[in-house]
């Protein structure tokens, strides 16, 4: 029984072996013809069929296999690393989220991309492209993107006669003029994700972004304790306080935040584009039908600045036909392609005139604030151990929104814990 | 399996030339008992042996870092002897380790007197003959049917801000948030999941309690209470040791409960198994295996000790058999000592 406990890990633990024996791998040349794999998260909209097979039909001779990875993000990249760890061949392109680029370049898992040769960067938001580098050199190209966006209640609003508000300042106030209104009272101002997970750190970010700070500066080294990046952790912690962001929100994860917005109890809401839909969905799962809007988000003094999300497509260094993954990727990264995965998933695309389309924003109409906002969008660091490093953003937001340390003591202890941590 | 071999070793010295019969009759049949063990002995090697022994070695390792100038990591292993070790009872991970190693020792003796408890009265419930007892039975059980990670995900719906727990208590309690409130809402779920395990395997204790027993003591006026403290107790008390020493096992790796209900990264709630996952997520296998090989030594401590102090007749049976055997020569059957085994693993496997 005991034994039985440690088993798991064991078994995962042996894989780590298999490093010791093999040579690096040759950059360069993208080689080989014929069949490949393409390893992706669930596919949740069910619309990737129909973009494979769109390939398959045009080559008989390099047809693509998909291969379902688990819905969640960490299985995900947990069965990648292991094939990568092992060397094998079995995914040749790799649908990697855009904070894990760093780990698999620094550990050369992935061939580093030409850039002359992929005509779709060009098109590409510039944003986007900075989360598939790592040190200055391209090793993935993006096919969709993320933003936040600040959903809010435009019924309201209009009543209390205010404009969706460009910073945080004047979101406070809207909300108190909303809270005077007899519909608005009691109703929670502002909440984004703040349970400790991924999501703090994005919020967390933020919050410092839209405050002029940086967790992690252009040079790569991290410099959060600064007074910008304080006054946007006070931000958060002070709405925390006052409760204009209301207690429950410290277990928020996507879906809860959506749920109490669409019940509406939330005036404003930091949430990705995939809430769009959902609360305009009218089987009465949601009360906020028709009545919301979207902006970009707010800042300390102006528009505020938002995380960068979305997946990356990358070649697989121990894959045998990179010719053909690298066509596939291209295929895939097409403006055709692109916009056809837009229409069926709703996901935002990389490509930047496809969010100018008076078609598509006819039927998506949050593209413009969603483009503003990628086109202004941070990545999270690009660091080699960013699990660390995201526990540790994670961490000091947390012991400071809970109240557990004061907001300066806890960027200086997570000042001190990067520096540890990030040391390329 | 080291039982036969001392036997047929001992037998040449004592009588050299005489019982060539005898001798060679033992020999064939120590042969054909190691040829008839090989194949359990492969797969316990397979599957028990070479997993321990390979992640004792992995503990040793330590994967190479980001080389400053190219930005890649270095390929390969190092050999940092017992640092992994050293390194998780110094500075800031040795305050992490024993706030986890905390918090499994006080799950583990929380759930599991809250669960013998209840599971004995469920067991006592279960036995009683009544109208319906399939029914009462079979839905005391359905929460050890259903997966834990599945049980977890349940809680974590009855326990979200505007959950059920909530609308219950009729104020707003953050349960996944640092603090009691997460710990208790962890207990509470172990409690109602495996609860159900002990109430099994002792009412699978008390049916083998002949009623005869209760009748005697009837006669002799003893009352409910009395009968159930010297009769029933005593008798119950094997299949309910092993019940717990079972629950120990399982709740001193507890993993998934706290990791899908509260969350990763939670002081509160933070166990020694989540710190072996943390460190194998981030590809560090090596300290990962040197929380794994601290958790299976702390483990392995504590069956042991439980098995000498409470006398648990999981492998003192055995322990008992074995010089009776040698008195009596060959002639005790093969696999009395095993049949106790044989019945605890059935039990265990439910």
């Amino acid at each position: 029984m005991a034994v039985a406990s440690s088993l798991v890990l064991l078994a995962s633990a042996c894989g780590g072996d298999e490093e010791a024996g093999g040579g690096a791998t040759t950059g360069g040349a993208l080689e080989g013809r014929g069949p490949i794999t393409f390893a992706t998260g669930k596919d949740t909209s069910g619309f990737l069929p129909a973009q494979v097979s769109a390939w398959n039909s045009q080559h008989p001779e390099e047809k693509v296999t998909v291969v379902e990875l688990p819905e969640s993000a960490d299985g995900q990249r947990q069965q990648m690393v292991q094939a990568s760890q092992n060397k094998q061949d079995s995914f040749s392109v790799l649908n990697l989220d855009v904070v894990w680029t760093a780990e698999f370049a620094a550990n050369r898992w992935v061939e580093e991309i030409p850039r002359d040769s992929f005509p779709s960067l060009s098109a590409a938001i510039p944003a986007t492209i900075k989360t598939a580098e790592y040190r200055g050199k391209l090793y993935a190209v993006p096919i969709t993107s993320d933003g936040g966006m600040l959903y809010y209640r435009k019924d309201l609003l209009t009543k209390a006669g205010v404009q969706p508000p460009a910073t945080w300042a004047e979101m406070a106030t809207a909300c108190q003029k909303v809270q005077a209104l007899p519909e608005g009272k009691g109703m929670g101002c502002y909440a984004g994700q703040f349970e400790k997970y991924e999501g703090l750190t994005v919020n967390f970010s933020e919050a410092i972004n839209g405050a002029g700070g940086v967790v992690v500066g252009e040079d790569g080294k991290p410099n959060v304790d600064t007074p910008e990046a304080l006054a946007g952790l006070e931000f958060l912690v002070n709405a925390f306080k006052s409760g204009a962001i209301p207690k429950a929100a410290i277990t928020y994860k996507e879906e809860e935040g959506r749920r109490a917005f669409q019940d509406g109890k939330l005036l404003f809401h930091r949430q990705w584009p995939y809430q769009y839909a959902l609360a305009s969905k009218t089987d009465g799962s949601s009360k906020v039908v028709g009545k919301f809007a979207v902006a970009p988000l707010p800042g300390l003094n102006g528009p505020g600045v938002s995380t960068l999300g979305g997946h990356n497509y990358a070649i697989s260094a121990f894959a045998k036909n990179k010719a053909s993954a690298a066509d596939f990727i291209k295929f895939m990264a097409s403006e055709e392609r692109q916009s056809a995965n837009l229409q069926a998933s709703s996901q935002a695309p990389a490509w930047a005139s496809l969010y100018d389309d008076t078609a598509l924003q006819a039927k998506f109409p949050y593209l413009t604030p969603l483009k503003a906002s990628i086109e202004k969008a941070q990545p999270r660091p690009a660091v080699v151990k960013y699990g660390d490093v995201t526990a540790a953003i994670q961490e000091a937001a947390y012991d400071a929104l809970t109240e557990k340390k004061q907001p300066k003591q806890a960027l200086t202890d997570l000042q001190t814990k990067l520096s540890s941590l990030i040391t390329q | 399996m080291s039982a036969p071999t001392p036997v047929a070793a001992e037998r040449p010295v004592n009588q050299p030339p005489t019982s060539e019969k005898v001798r060679r009759h033992d020999e064939g049949t120590g042969k054909l008992a190691a040829i008839l063990l090989s194949p359990t002995m492969l797969v316990l090697g397979l599957v028990v042996l070479f997993p321990i022994i390979s992640a004792l070695r992995e503990s040793l390792y330590q994967p190479g870092g980001v080389d400053p100038e190219t930005g890649f990591v270095t390929e390969g292993d190092t050999f940092v002897g017992l640092d992994n070790y050293t390194a998780i009872f110094t500075g800031d991970t040795a305050d992490r380790f024993w706030n986890a190693f905390y918090n499994t020792t006080f799950f583990t003796v929380t759930c599991v007197v809250l669960e013998t408890i209840l599971g004995v009265a469920m067991a006592l419930v279960m036995h009683k003959a009544f109208r319906g007892r399939a029914v009462v039975r079979a839905s005391i059980l359905v929460p050890w049917a259903i997966p834990t990670v599945v049980s977890a995900l349940l809680w974590k719906w009855i326990f979200q801000a505007d959950g059920a727990a909530n609308a219950i208590i009729g104020r707003q309690v953050l349960w996944s948030t640092e603090g009691w409130q997460s710990v208790a809402s962890v207990i509470i779920a172990d409690t109602w999941k495996t609860a159900p395990f002990i109430g099994l395997l002792v009412l699978a204790g008390l049916q083998t309690i002949p009623n005869e027993v209760y009748e005697a003591a009837k006669v002799d006026g003893a009352s409910v209470f009395q009968q159930f403290r010297m009769i029933t107790l005593p008798l119950v008390k094997p299949a309910l040791l092993v019940a717990v020493l079972f629950r120990m096992l399982d709740t001193l790796r507890i993993f998934d409960l706290p990791f899908v209900l509260v969350g990763p990264h939670k002081d509160s709630v933070e166990t020694l198994s989540m710190l072996a996952y943390d460190e194998a997520f981030n590809t560090r296998y090596g300290p990962a295996a040197a929380y794994a090989t601290v958790l299976f030594i702390y483990v392995a401590v504590v069956a042991f000790a439980f098995v000498k102090l409470l006398g648990a007749d999981v492998i003192g049976d055995a322990a008992v058999r074995k010089p009776k055997k040698k008195k009596k020569g060959d002639s005790a059957p093969p696999g009395v000592g095993a049949a106790g085994l044989g019945g605890l693993t059935a039990g265990g496997g439910v």
